[in-house]
């Protein structure tokens, strides 16, 4: 069926996509490898956990940055969290901007760390709305008959 | 429930973070152990059994090594930074523990400081795994469980020399740790059967048996093999 074929190819190629343009690492595919039969949702398990974890997180970090007296040791905490789970799933380029927001904690620095939160903020939507997509595609792959081509 | 080749090892997580609880979980399952995941130093403690009073009990412990646990635990892997009791801080706990100490622990952490890694290293973890963890890095934990179970055996082989397991050995106190280390190589080999994608972590696997043999460690590890030479 040229159905299913044209959806795996598309998967493939969004997939490769994503790692190139560094929105994911190599991590993901350690994922990815780690999801079977026994497990068929593991990723999109995991993923869904990133996001729930990561929205609070970033709801946490506006409400302390945005207090008189800024602890910074609690706004280095969340980003140390929301760096360690990133890193755990692969969204490499939200784990870099974690390690820049912490720069800025360090430094005692509000204002740059407001504009680390937003960089953050804008990074994480943007790598939900990708994984949102690619998992709209294996589903799709799936439903069509196809399986989901590993890398 | 005794065979130690039979049964699957039981690992404790200790991770606050639920997505990393997660994914050690899957990881420790693929590699076919049984997982009990806990978020916290101090409900690790619970799940083990330790209660601050057993450290002065030393005596019942070197006869009956599990009386103090509810489950028996093969190998403990903890998050280093945790709110509250960090894994540096359980990791000692476990040691100060005459039930527990013989236990393997493994750390885990995100960041690379080398003054932490050697810490915990002293403190007598057997190894320090940086996150994210890997299938790669779990496929390293076998040794060290096998390396305490052989330990297990001597200790109970030289104190009853009656009615030890192994038959031969009546009459050679030195010989029950080379009898222990030919199933440890039976184990070994099983263990290649079972792993052949993973050939070149046999060659640690080799290495660690050689260190058993020398009682040196050809990595990180300190030399924990003075304390079978001491029971004999």
């Amino acid at each position: 069926m040229d159905g299913v074929v044209q959806l795996q190819k598309q998967l493939v190629d969004y997939t490769a996509s994503l790692f190139h343009e560094g929105f994911l690492d190599e991590q993901f595919n350690q994922l990815q490898q780690l999801q079977d039969e026994s497990n068929p949702d593991f990723v999109v398990e995991v993923v869904s956990l990133f996001f729930e974890d990561s929205e609070r997180l970033l709801n946490e970090l506006g409400k302390t940055l945005e207090q008189k007296t800024v602890d910074f040791k609690k706004v280095d905490a969340h980003v140390h969290q929301l760096k360690g789970s990133s890193s755990s799933i692969g969204a490499q380029r939200v784990q870099k901007l974690c390690i820049a927001f912490r720069n800025c904690c360090e430094e005692l620095n509000t204002e740059g760390c407001l504009k680390c939160l937003q960089q953050v903020k804008h990074e994480y939507s943007l790598v939900k709305n990708k994984l949102e997509t690619l998992f709209k595609l294996e589903q799709q792959t799936i439903a069509a008959g196809g399986s989901i081509p590993t890398l | 429930m005794g065979m130690a080749t039979e049964t699957q090892f039981h690992v404790l997580a200790v991770d606050d973070s639920l997505i990393d609880r997660k994914l050690i979980e899957k990881l420790l399952k693929t590699s076919s152990y049984q997982v009990t995941t806990v978020d916290s130093g101090t409900k690790a403690l619970e799940f083990l059994g330790l209660h601050e009073d057993d450290q002065s009990n030393p005596n019942t412990s070197s006869v009956f090594p599990n009386n103090h646990q509810e489950v028996e635990v093969n190998l403990i892997i903890t998050d280093y930074c945790m709110p509250g009791m960090t894994g540096y801080d359980l990791l000692r706990k476990i040691k100060e523990s005459s039930s527990l100490r013989n236990i393997p622990v493994v750390i885990m952490s995100s960041e690379n400081v080398p003054s932490r890694i050697n810490r915990c290293l002293e403190e007598g973890a057997e190894e320090f795994f940086l996150k994210p963890v890997r299938l790669s890095d779990v496929n390293r934990l076998k040794p060290h469980i096998m390396k305490t179970k052989l330990k297990d055996h001597v200790i109970i082989s030289t104190d009853q020399k009656q009615e030890n397991e192994e038959e031969d050995d009546d009459d050679e106190s030195g010989k029950p740790v080379l009898q222990s280390q030919e199933e440890h190589q039976q184990r070994q080999q099983q263990q290649h059967q079972q792993q052949q994608q993973q050939h070149h972590h046999q060659h640690s696997n080799s290495n660690k048996r050689k260190a058993m043999e020398e009682g040196l460690s050809p990595d990180r590890t300190r030399p924990r093999y003075n304390g079978v030479t001491t029971v004999v």
